[in-house]
């Protein structure tokens, strides 16, 4: 608009005398990049993700994602608690694999202390840690294809999630909050049934819904379009940005803590590492997919070897009597309540721990003063460096390709934002 | 090792590699718990970093952690976490800083260093020189402070709420129905830096605080001991005046018989009642007189309380 009544407009003596909006026509005007805000109520962004996208139609410029939106404050709260105490908070970082957080945790505590840990102990931590794994992987398969347009496979494997939670609430008593992994241990032993029922489970209903509901996805048109390069990250990159877990091994890299730094009884187990050939979102989900079936096959290892005997370390120390113990031993009876007052002592010292959660490399720096509670302790989120990674993984692609992107990525932000 | 912990062998002439690399921007270099970290010197990191990824072969960085460390002249560590996937070993990285100094930026090196210095950021406020986006990233927008900062309070100075009346997100400080309890759960026999109730009494024992119980007395030396401390006796109490002996003017016997008659007791009350003032005024400059005489026992109150 301008305030110059002397211009013409199109020949028109019309508006003579009144301002007239010389702009070019539409033709020729010039299209800027316009900014949108993706989030942070999206369903399709696993959670509170914001994200400043510039766009140019449809096309990325630029992402910028915010985060923090659920942050907490774990890491301060963990300062003030117990070792003991800490433990629920990392069922709620990743609340869709609460155990395989607080296997890195108990793991950290256990180098510190340099505890020794009965073998059923491990094989169970190990036996669960997997079915977590089929779990998460369960919830973000599902979301992944409905994200990009399918919706029966989420409702069938949603059915193996289901599965999955009635078994963890049996051995553990809660669905999704378990604090069942103790350091030194676990928290109770399972009965026998659970173990069969897992058995019969992975043997029978796990190969053939999954099956299924795969067959329906993995050589799907509409599917491979949506995912087959987009996104594609190099080894270099993966690499460069600190990638792990399945975003690392579907750019072509085999690596894998469960297999090269083992813990607990993964040293025993036998079980391949699946890996994609081109780093784009297709190859991280079918890596998902199959590291379904390897878990598959390291709980029924479990299942065959599983030793009998003491479900977490005797050390009085560290580990409290069974309450059998403390209606007839004083010094029971002493020890539950040390531990669940002042709790045990952790020697001074530090560890960087890193185990195989479902979603990569989660590690926690544990830093002790020689107290009962946690100098510090830092939570190393695997979603923080693929999230940030999604500047680069997005440029150039559709605006539609970004829910493919984040449901590749596997992002919860309990985890994220700690 | 026997705890379950993520297996990392320990690598071979490592020692030797990382003084060749990293010469004297090196400061230390220890093997603690099975794992190698390393100090080096704020201002050559971003150099060690490339040297560690190029010639150490350490291609990932995993974590960059921020450590508090108040009473130190330099209160920051910022803590590099590094992976190596070709010789799986991990390395760590340490550097100390202070609120004012920066460190140098390791984004060039991995890119993904810059969330993670972001967050250090955030929650210590750690510069970093040269990080293009040092913005805040896990706190709300417009926070202040620095929340993992060991000074910093766990709850915070704000809180947050939805005002019905304005109809929007409305802030305001952090007001606690109850005071944050922080237990101290720490066995006073194993290393409590401070003097617990009661000890301070104790003082006599010639034992540091902290350095165990002192050694239980025997009744003869608690004896000795509360003789020793307490204070010496007053001087004793002399009756030469009425004003020393504490008491007042003897009563008027005919007033009080009147008053146990009961019949007059009410008019002779409130006929008393005014001589009754007067004597309390006249009394209390004899009152002062006993407590002046009662004086010298105090001490001796406040060595037994």
């Amino acid at each position: 608009m301008t305030d110059s009544p002397q211009v013409k407009h199109h020949g028109s003596d019309m508006f003579e005398g009144y301002p007239v909006d010389t702009a070019d026509t539409a033709g020729d005007q010039v299209v800027t990049n316009y900014t949108i805000n993706f989030g942070p109520q999206h369903p399709a962004a696993h959670g509170v993700l914001r994200m400043v996208m510039e766009l140019d139609g449809e096309i990325i410029e630029r992402v910028d994602p915010h985060v923090g939106l659920l942050h907490r404050g774990t890491e301060k709260l963990i300062e003030y608690k117990t070792y003991l105490q800490a433990l629920p908070y990392f069922d709620r970082l990743d609340y869709c694999s609460p155990l395989g957080m607080e296997h890195s945790y108990v793991l950290a505590i256990e180098k510190l202390l340099d505890l020794e840990v009965p073998a059923r102990a491990q094989y169970l931590r190990t036996l669960f840690a997997e079915l977590t794994r089929i779990c998460n992987h369960m919830l973000n398969i599902g979301s992944h294809v409905m994200d990009v347009g399918a919706m029966t496979p989420n409702l069938w494997v949603f059915e193996l999630r289901e599965d999955c939670l009635n078994f963890f609430e049996r051995m553990s008593g809660a669905r999704m909050h378990h604090a069942w992994f103790r350091p030194g241990g676990v928290h109770q032993d399972v009965p026998e049934k659970l173990l069969v029922d897992i058995g019969e489970w992975v043997e029978k209903r796990l190969p053939e819904l999954f099956g299924d509901a795969m067959s329906l996805v993995i050589d799907n048109r509409i599917f491979k379009q949506r995912n087959v390069d987009i996104a594609t990250v190099s080894k270099e990159d993966a690499l460069a940005w600190g990638f792990s877990g399945p975003m690392i091994r579907g750019s072509g890299i085999a690596w894998d803590l469960r297999k090269s730094q083992p813990y607990d009884a993964y040293a025993a187990m036998e079980f391949d590492i699946p890996v994609g050939t081109r780093g784009d979102c297709y190859d991280r989900f079918m890596v998902r997919v199959q590291e379904v079936y390897q878990s598959a096959r390291i709980i029924k290892q479990c299942l065959r070897d599983m030793p009998s005997g003491p479900i977490a370390s005797l050390d009085r120390k560290v580990v409290p009597p069974k309450r059998g113990e403390m209606k007839q031993s004083m010094e029971s009876l002493i020890h539950h309540f040390k531990l669940y007052t002042e709790g045990f002592h952790v020697p001074a010292g530090e560890v960087y721990v890193a185990t195989e959660s479902p979603k990569g490399e989660f590690g926690v720096y544990l830093v002790s003063d020689g107290s009962n509670k946690p100098y510090r302790c830092k939570i190393r989120p695997t979603a923080f460096s693929h999230l940030q990674a999604m500047d680069f993984m997005c440029k150039g692609h559709m605006l539609a390709d970004t829910t493919a992107i984040i449901g590749a990525i596997d992002v919860v932000f309990g985890e994220c934002d700690r | 090792m026997a705890s379950p912990a993520p297996l990392i062998a320990p690598r071979d002439g490592l020692a030797d590699a990382l003084a060749k690399a990293l010469g004297q921007d090196m400061l230390a270099h220890v093997f603690a718990v099975g794992e190698d970290s390393i100090t080096v010197r704020r201002e050559a990191v971003a150099g060690v970093m490339i040297s560690l990824r190029d010639n150490l072969d350490y291609q990932q960085l995993m974590e960059i952690a921020g450590v508090d460390y108040p009473n130190r002249p330099e209160r920051f560590e910022v803590v590099y976490h590094l992976l190596s996937v070709t010789k799986n070993h991990r390395l760590r990285v340490r550097v100390s800083t202070d609120e004012a100094t920066p460190v140098p930026t390791i984004v060039p090196v991995w890119p993904n260093a810059g969330w993670l210095e972001r967050e250090v950021f955030d929650m210590y406020g750690v510069l970093f020189a040269g990080n293009p986006d040092l913005r805040r990233i896990l706190t709300d927008y417009g926070f202040q402070g620095f929340p993992q900062r060991k000074d910093f309070p766990l709850t915070g100075y704000t809180e947050l709420r939805y005002s019905e009346e304005d109809k929007r997100v409305v802030y305001e400080p952090v007001r606690l129905a109850q005071d944050f309890r922080n237990f101290d759960f720490m066995s006073p026999w194993e290393g409590a830096d401070y003097i617990l109730p009661g000890d301070e009494k104790a003082g006599g024992t010639g034992e540091a605080p902290g350095k165990g119980a002192p050694s239980p007395m025997t009744a003869q030396e608690v004896k000795k001991a509360d003789e020793a401390k307490a204070a010496p006796p007053p001087t004793p109490k002399t009756t030469e005046s009425p004003a020393q002996t504490g008491a007042g003017k003897t009563a008027d016997k005919e007033a009080t018989k009147k008053s146990r008659d009961g019949k007059q007791a009410k008019p002779e009350a409130a006929a008393e009642s005014k001589p009754s003032a007067k004597a309390k005024g006249a009394s209390t400059p004899k009152a002062k007189a006993p407590a002046k005489a009662k004086a010298p026992r105090k001490p001796k109150a406040g060595g037994d309380a």
